[in-house]
């Protein structure tokens, strides 16, 4: 099962020029997406907005090696490791959803471009990959859906309760699960497969009215914090922290002279749901 | 005025709507973020302020006082136990504080009442309060003063 190329099998009776055709519409629509959607709310405009004020607020100015840092600590801790999220089980869900998708669309592309038909046998390992992809993204999306979304979680809302929200992951969660469920059935042609397309034409083709964009504008945002934390304008917040020696030694600090420097966690120690 | 949320910030983690005392932050229903849905009813109390991990709620400072170019932000850092604060001023002045919110690490001073045993009749009878501090030891007979518990007023810190 896990070992058959479902679109090798797919061949049989569409061909593969069509099923090359629909991913690069489906790149097209993505791409297409995402560009209304920063021209529609401004966030481009908002972000380089940003970035002139705090130039010109006489902030301390960042040089390129330290911007490549930023970036790279940016792609490090807030990308690769969803380091945003606070909250463990956030944290978790979305890195099996991320990276099942990564690892479930890369194996779609390459089964799809270079292994479309019975005559080039498919390695294992991509196939797998489009598995275990496709089960880790499950896994995650439907954790988040049931048990960590925040409108169940902190609003006390009903699991089932749909809302505009809910737009982007549940058309990902059903266009993998009737790709995965398509795949098990033998790969045809029938009502599965129509509702497979149809789910990933919901996926690719809602970008403007969706989540899906936050894969592009959350990493420009937390690059945009990360340097406004660099340039000390950081959003106006305070800097004065404890680690400080000198701040240790101001009247006001007396109190916590011979505390421990880790308090433990107050009221993070509980998840949100006292709704 | 009301809280508002920057929505770049903000990641719909629900700990604004678990605390604001008036049950006013909610959660966006197209966007998933947290918004005040009923400034108000917003009594500045700053509890969702102090609470959001992210940073991403503040709050505008009425007019009068705090007229526009200015900002008012804090942080709650809840493992060093303290909370800073930089308020900036229209014309450029700026300042920082920075000061206790616990003096022992969470979880630790809490009385544990399960194991306390039951008042008697005098102690029901007493004006005296559970818990009543210590130092007051109206029972030892005599008041304590700050001279004779070897205290000083501060100047700067108490006055």
């Amino acid at each position: 099962m896990f070992t058959v190329n479902p679109f090798a099998v797919l061949s049989a009776s569409v061909s593969p020029a069509v099923m090359q055709g629909f991913l690069i519409a489906m790149i097209v629509l993505v791409a297409a997406g995402t560009l209304f959607d920063v021209v529609h709310k401004g966030s481009a405009r908002y972000f380089f907005e940003a970035w002139r004020k705090s130039k010109g607020s006489g902030a301390k100015q960042v040089g390129s090696a330290e911007l490549v840092a930023i970036a790279v600590q940016t792609g490090l801790v807030d990308i690769l490791t969803s380091g945003e999220f606070c909250n463990l089980r956030r944290r978790l869900a979305h890195l099996l959803t991320m990276y099942g998708f990564v690892f479930h669309a890369l194996a779609t592309l390459v089964l799809v471009f270079a292994y479309a038909t019975p005559a080039q046998p498919t390695p294992v390992l991509w196939t797998l990959l489009w598995w275990l992809g496709g089960l880790m993204l499950l896994a995650g999306g439907y954790w988040f859906w049931f048990f960590i979304r925040v409108d169940v979680a902190a609003e006390g809302g009903s699991p089932l309760r749909v809302m505009h929200a809910d737009l982007f992951i549940l058309s990902l969660l059903a266009s993998v699960t009737l790709g995965l469920v398509w795949a098990l059935a033998g790969a045809g042609t029938g009502f599965l497969f129509v509702l497979y397309v149809l789910a990933t034409l919901v996926l690719f083709g809602s970008v403007p009215w969706s989540k899906f964009a936050h894969m592009f504008f959350k990493p420009a945002a937390a690059f945009e914090k990360r340097v406004s934390k660099a340039t000390g304008v950081a959003d106006n917040l305070p800097t004065l922290t404890r680690d400080d020696p000198a701040q240790r030694e101001r009247h006001s600090m007396e109190l916590l002279k011979d505390a421990p420097m880790d308090m433990g966690l107050g009221i993070k120690r509980e998840a949100p749901r006292h709704y | 005025m009301p809280t508002f949320v920057y929505m770049t910030r903000c990641d719909g983690c629900g700990h604004c709507v678990d605390i604001c005392p008036s049950d006013i932050m909610h959660i966006d229903k197209t966007y998933r973020r947290a918004y005040n849905i009923e400034p108000n009813m917003c009594w500045e109390c700053y509890s969702c302020v102090k609470a959001c991990p992210q940073n991403a709620i503040d709050v505008r400072g009425y007019a009068d006082f705090a007229p526009l170019g200015h900002s008012v932000r804090v942080q709650r850092d809840e493992q060093k136990g303290t909370i800073a604060w930089k308020i900036k001023f229209r014309n450029g002045t700026e300042k920082n504080f920075l000061s206790p919110i616990t003096t022992k690490p969470w979880g630790t001073a809490i009385p544990k009442l399960a194991e306390v045993p039951a008042p008697s009749k005098e102690m029901r009878d007493s004006e005296l309060l559970y818990n009543e501090p210590k130092y007051i030891r109206l029972d030892d007979g005599g008041l304590h003063t700050l001279k004779s518990n070897g205290l000083k007023m501060k100047q700067g810190v108490y006055y």
